[in-house]
């Protein structure tokens, strides 16, 4: 039986990675723009673009089917749910028990399978493409992605993410060789799996080398406002689900008031220094040719192997 | 220095090996392989140096000594003179495609972590779990020496096995006696002079380093 404050605790979480998800990515815009030298945009430019594309009229397509109206919802419901399970402010959310750390990936996967039906409804050759590209990093993503999750979920002895937070946030300071594999193999699927310039780059419409963006070509307006949001938050989740699982000092336990602003305030410090080590990566790293975006996977599904290796061999 | 937290930085710095073994693995250009076996050097160092201060023994300090002199400082740098004179700098080419080797690697690990076990439960030092991890970069680096075509990074890789089998015996023993590690160091020094000379010998012959060429006995 839930009490009403983790269910409060719950509300003010989701509506709060919704809302705070697209200034992360201005300021990681903001970061990329001063590492290249140009003067860089508002903090805020996502939102104003945000509006300025609800208030837009969409344009569709004669042949778009219903799938292609209705995905840019699925997409933001697929990452608000995400947003609502990762522990972000507080563990022990009301909504932590319904889906664990497999069920999250899969509520990823859910949302980019319908983004390539939908990439391949109009029936253009950019979304074709983008979809079989962006299915092809999806492939190779996710069992590094879900290696990576076992180490951790070895470690505390469950799947459950609350439950490996509380474990790795309240233990003694001990170093686990397996977790610093782990979270390279997590920084490399996070690159990978948003769209960051490794793989892809999300500043580009080169028909040659785009992936993500080929896939929401057709979309405009109100859509493409869903699905740029959804994109946020996507970034927003992985970047927690990374702070959760590797940095998690200072999470409150839901419920518990007193432990909030803290909790804010460690996670914006957290963030904050994430979204601006995230731009380096992107300035210092050349884009990679597509084929060789397996080799990239291939490492980090690698690292994550060695990784829960490393914990059954040395049992740290 | 207290044992949970030695041998915490040990088995940190035994993943770290076996990362750069893989690192090695996986590199493409003969440059940054030799500055990964610095590395891989280095962290030997570093491990031996916590070993010898928390288990007392003061020899271990002897062979740390002499691992940052021959392997951080004097076999990198023999090499780049060798790659420079020999001016191959970018063309390591592999075998087999190096998604593969990873995962042949993996295999390997896996491999060898088994075969470990058993004997690491025999072993009563504060450092027996790392034996494994010592064994597989062992198996790495002769998978290297395997796959290589080229000569250079076949050395590399034989370098690089003699460094698991120092950290192997640092692991289960607390290292071997000084004379021994004495005699290996030099072993291994001389070694990679004569390989060197071998280098420009097999180029002078053939004009290449590709080792294939030697597998022909005589001149068609």
């Amino acid at each position: 039986m839930t009490h009403l404050p983790g269910i409060a605790f719950q509300i003010l979480q989701s509506l709060f990675v919704v809302l705070a998800a697209p200034l992360l990515v201005g300021w990681l815009n903001q970061c990329r723009a001063w590492l290249q030298n140009r003067s860089a945009p508002s903090i805020l430019l996502p939102y104003y673009t945000l509006a300025k594309l609800f208030h837009k009229d969409a344009v569709i397509a004669h042949n778009a089917s219903p799938l292609f109206r209705t995905t840019p919802y699925i997409l933001f419901g697929c990452m608000w749910l995400a947003a609502g399970i990762v522990p972000v402010l507080a563990t022990d959310l009301p909504f932590a028990p319904a889906a664990d750390i497999i069920a999250l990936v899969g509520v990823f996967a859910l949302a980019r399978v319908f983004s390539a039906l939908a990439a391949m409804d109009i029936g253009t050759s950019f979304g074709g493409l983008g979809a079989r590209r962006e299915m092809l990093i999806g492939f190779l993503a996710e069992p590094a992605m879900l290696m990576t999750l076992f180490t951790a979920a070895f470690i505390s002895g469950s799947t459950q993410l609350t439950t490996i937070v509380e474990t790795l946030a309240h233990r003694e300071f001990v170093i686990y060789p397996s977790l610093a594999f782990a979270a390279a193999a997590f920084l490399m699927v996070l690159l990978a799996e948003n769209a960051r310039i490794p793989i892809d780059n999300p500043a580009t419409h080169l028909e040659l080398t785009m992936i993500h963006e080929a896939t929401i070509l057709e979309y405009s307006a109100r859509h493409l406002a869903l699905i740029e949001w959804a994109t946020a938050i996507k970034l927003f989740a992985y970047m927690t689900i990374g702070i959760a699982l590797f940095l998690p000092w200072g999470i409150a336990e839901a419920g518990d008031w007193k432990a909030l602003p803290l909790a804010f305030a460690v996670l914006a410090v957290k963030l904050f220094f994430a979204g601006a080590g995230l731009a380096l990566i992107e300035t210092v790293l050349a884009k990679l040719r597509l084929f060789l975006a397996p080799e990239f996977l291939s490492t980090a599904f690698l690292l994550a192997v060695l990784g829960m290796l490393t914990h059954f061999l040395v049992r740290a | 220095m207290n044992p949970s937290l030695a041998s915490q930085a040990v088995n940190l710095l035994a993943a770290l090996l076996l990362l750069i073994a893989f690192a090695m693995l996986s590199q493409r250009r003969i440059l940054t392989l030799i500055r990964l076996f610095a590395w891989q050097g280095a962290a030997l160092a570093i491990s031996t140096l916590i070993v010898a201060y928390s288990t007392g023994q003061t020899h271990l300090y002897f062979s740390a000594a002499l691992t940052v002199l021959l392997k951080v400082a004097m076999i990198p740098w023999v090499l780049h003179r060798l790659i420079d004179r020999l001016n191959v700098r970018w063309d390591v080419e592999t075998l087999i495609n190096i998604p593969t080797t990873m995962l042949i690697g993996i295999g390997l690990v896996i491999f060898a972590f088994a075969l470990a076990a058993p004997i690491s439960q025999m072993a009563n030092a504060f450092t027996k779990s790392t034996l494994g991890i010592a064994l597989a970069s062992v198996l790495l680096s002769f998978l290297m020496m395997i796959v290589r075509r080229k000569a250079v990074p076949q050395v590399i890789g034989f370098l690089a096995m003699e460094n698991g089998l120092f950290f192997a015996a640092t692991s289960a023993t607390y290292g071997m006696p000084l004379v021994v590690e004495l005699g290996v160091a030099l072993d291994v020094l001389v070694g990679t002079f004569i390989f060197g000379i071998f280098f420009f010998h097999i180029r002078e012959q053939f004009d290449s380093l590709d080792i294939r060429h030697m597998e022909k006995l005589k001149e068609d």
